[in-house]
């Protein structure tokens, strides 16, 4: 290779982010990366959103990423600018969104020298990535950033981390191009087991008391997935339950339908896992929001689980038939083998199963006290849902009260429109990800449905909302508390309200007002639907501050060391108190 | 526990079924291909104190120079379930290419190299250099009141040894772990 061909590591980067198709970078740049928005400055192709923090760039880029099904890429740079990518990349890990970061690092003659803004990134983020690299010489520069996106997108998703020093990004190097690397460092999808997939098959055509527990990875896995996941639900009439992860693959106003299951899932979800004698998890990992007390777990019940990552088997529950694959790959084939053997299920069984199930429902799990005097949690998304389902819609939340709220009583007809924070449970989430949403669909409305302690731990985000003129709506639920902290140290620490309410709140209308964007309050329940329909006719950012009953515990609850059929429905039927040992549970 | 089980359930589940035996902890040795590149190691042991599993003996070197892999080989105790997510959880590591379990696979050689270090004088130093020979541990290095002694075999085998050596005037010993191949003419 001549010198003539040779281009700078930061050229390199931007050329190969172009190669990969990259159309947007959400980052905040500082000195060791420099050379890289230099050349970020150069060019037209890819857009650059300036976040205010780190976290945030990593969250707008899941956002971006799980509501397209693309790679999101972040840059930061070295030090504090990794270290801030540290909760944003552990997220992406625990919920499986692919995304790229490019930090800057300092030179390599002074890494190990304790210089200046110099942080052990690799190290750092070595357990919190699905791979990461620190890239010492710029040949193997290009490589290394398309190996990344290979890492990141293929397989079980999850975030990557490439690391560049900063005399990497200045010295010359030959650029690789996407389809000139090897690929041999990817993990080969195992293929399918066809006994095991047939025992299932025969299983499940005989199961008296069937349910469908899906999960994120059917969205992960694709269109493809969620329309045989969907035909498979419409063939067998098999009830069908999903994770929080999961939301949208099967439509919310389905018929088999019968709402998220887990901690806050609904009565019949649960009670339904519970009772069954054939369990087919698609996608999910029995994660412990899930199962309840394990050795209570659907006791009686054949399971069969489908998964893309073998360390997802028999980690948490021991099940009987392990399916290994990509899920859209393993359900095509299950679908088409079932077909050829006739489409039987057990009708008989089957109809006395949902006789059961819609018992069940007529507990009318999610209920709640109305009141005219004040906006209960509960009525305020029941009215943003019933306000918004028929915009071409993407919802992001917070963690919390809210958070499970917004999953009971929002409804989601499609995949990728649903956005939250599952298996970490990160505060602050939600406005940084509405906003990487919003980029990716301009024209679309956004909502955060928000807690006023969660959303402030990301409220400098109002900057880059402002800046780029993103009209994502922040919708606060306000009980000026700590909601789920509040609502288990009644139930478990003796109502000893121990550091969790929210003093010293901003007046909201009057910070919106401050970044010259829209804010509204609301506290009358008779004003809501004026004041929600006025939030989504605003053109631009709107802070909504719903001001709610400050004491409204989030029901139903299976309470930590119980079991799906010992749930909590209400205030009323707490006969269900929780033992010392689940105290100790999370 | 109760479970609450209501009358005429399926017996076919799950729990009804398991093998009572296992809960039994066991050691196991895994040999790992990997690529010898930087971080490789923490990675892997990153793994274990991360995920609470045990390490109990750990080796590692390249051993394919031209393809630039090494191999690690690790002991680990745990219940079944436990050795089959750390082989599932290793597996996922990109820099991963194999993950054989030795304990399963079938036989196989396990040695180790270790070195004692014995001050000792008149009869002890003769008894020293008696049992050594018993050993076959091979003299490394000698002073006038002192033997090394390098020694190779099973763990059990250097245990016995450095137990003897203890009365003997066993000053220090150093030792690298186990490292194992499969018995037979197969790859592992």
């Amino acid at each position: 290779m001549t010198q003539a061909n040779k281009i700078t590591g930061a050229e390199i980067v931007i050329k190969a982010l172009i190669d990969q198709g990259v159309d947007t970078v959400f980052g905040y740049p500082g000195g060791a990366i420099l050379p890289i928005y230099d050349e970020l400055f150069q060019q037209k192709k890819i857009k650059h959103i300036l976040v205010r923090h780190e976290q945030a760039a990593t969250h707008a880029a899941e956002g971006y990423a799980r509501s397209t099904g693309k790679i999101g890429v972040v840059f930061v740079t070295s030090g504090p600018g990794a270290t801030n990518s540290v909760t944003g990349l552990t997220d992406a890990l625990m919920d499986s969104v692919p995304i790229v970061v490019i930090s800057g690092q300092v030179p390599t003659f002074m890494i190990g020298n304790d210089a200046f803004q110099e942080a052990d990134t690799v190290g750092i983020t070595r357990p919190c990535t699905k791979h990461n690299w620190l890239v010492k010489d710029t040949n193997k520069l290009a490589e290394t950033i398309h190996k990344a996106f290979e890492v990141a997108g293929t397989g079980r998703p999850g975030p990557v981390l490439v690391d560049v020093p900063k005399d990497v990004q200045f010295a010359s190097g030959c650029y690789t191009k996407k389809n000139e690397i090897k690929k041999n460092f990817i993990k080969k999808d195992p293929s399918i087991d066809l006994n095991m997939l047939d025992e299932a098959i025969s299983r499940l055509e005989l199961a008296e008391r069937p349910i469908i527990y899906s999960g994120g990875g059917v969205i992960n896995s694709g269109r493809s997935a969620v329309n045989s996941l969907r035909n498979l639900v419409a063939g067998t009439n098999f009830p069908i339950t999903s994770t929080l992860m999961g939301l949208g693959c099967y439509p919310a106003s389905g018929k088999n339908w019968l709402g998220m299951l887990g901690m806050h899932g609904t009565y019949e979800a649960n009670m339904s896992m519970h009772d069954c004698d054939f369990m087919l998890c698609i996608g999910a990992r029995f994660d412990d929001r899930i199962t309840g007390r394990i050795d209570a777990f659907s006791p009686n019940s054949y399971k069969v689980h489908l998964d893309i990552d073998p360390s997802s088997i028999n980690k948490n529950i021991t099940v009987d038939a392990p399916l290994i694959g990509d899920v859209s790959q393993i359900l095509s084939v299950l679908l088409a083998r079932w077909k050829e053997r006739g489409s039987k299920v057990n009708e008989k069984k089957l109809s006395a199963w949902w006789k059961s199930i819609n018992n069940w429902k007529g507990v009318q799990s999610l209920g709640y006290e109305n009141s005219s005097s004040v906006i209960k949690p509960q009525y305020a998304v029941q009215r943003l849902e019933e306000l918004t389902k028929s915009y071409n819609r993407f919802v992001s939340t917070e963690v919390g009260q809210h958070q499970m709220w917004a999953a009971q009583f929002m409804g989601f007809e499609e995949p990728n429109r649903w956005m939250t924070s599952g298996g970490l449970g990160t505060m602050g989430y939600g406005f940084p990800a509405s906003i990487g949403i919003q980029i990716a669909h301009p024209t679309s409305l956004v909502i955060n449905v928000a807690g006023e302690a969660s959303w402030l731990m990301n409220m400098q985000e109002l900057g880059t909302a402002v800046q780029y003129q993103l009209p994502v709506k922040q919708f606060i639920l306000n009980n000026e508390r700590l909601g789920m902290v509040r609502q288990w140290q009644e139930l478990l620490h003796g109502e000893r309200y121990s550091h969790s309410w929210s003093d010293a709140l901003p007046d909201f209308v009057k910070l919106a007002e401050a970044y010259g964007i829209k804010g509204i309050r609301c506290e009358d329940p008779a004003m809501l639907d004026d004041n929600i329909r006025e939030m989504i006719d605003y053109p631009g950012p709107v802070l909504f501050d719903c001001l709610v009953e400050k004491h409204e515990n989030c029901f139903p609850m299976i309470p930590s060391g119980k079991a799906h059929n010992e749930m909590i429905l209400g205030e009323q039927t707490e006969e269900n108190s929780i033992s010392d040992d689940g105290a100790v549970l999370v | 526990m109760s479970l609450k089980l209501k009358k005429g359930v399926n017996k076919q589940s799950a729990y009804n079924l398991r093998d009572p035996n296992l809960d039994y902890e066991a050691a196991h040795t895994l040999s790992i291909i990997v690529d010898n590149e930087s971080g490789v190691l923490a990675r892997v042991i990153g793994l274990f104190s991360g995920r609470g599993y045990n390490i109990d003996s750990l080796t590692v070197a390249e051993v394919d120079p031209d393809g630039q892999r090494s191999r690690i080989t690790i002991v680990t105790t745990g219940t079944p379930k436990v050795i089959n997510q750390i082989k599932a959880q290793l597996n996922r590591m990109v820099p991963v290419h194999e993950v054989i379990d030795l304990t399963i696979k079938g036989k196989a050689v396990q040695r180790e190299l270790a070195i004692f270090k014995v001050v000792a004088n008149g009869n002890q130093r003769v008894e020293s250099l008696r049992l050594a020979d018993v050993f076959r541990a091979k003299v490394v290095d000698s002073t006038l009141k002192s033997f090394t002694f390098e020694l190779t075999g099973t763990s059990d085998k250097i245990d016995a040894f450095a137990e003897l050596m203890a009365p003997l005037g066993l000053k220090e010993m150093a030792r690298t772990g186990i490292v194992a191949l499969l018995r037979g003419d197969n790859s592992s």
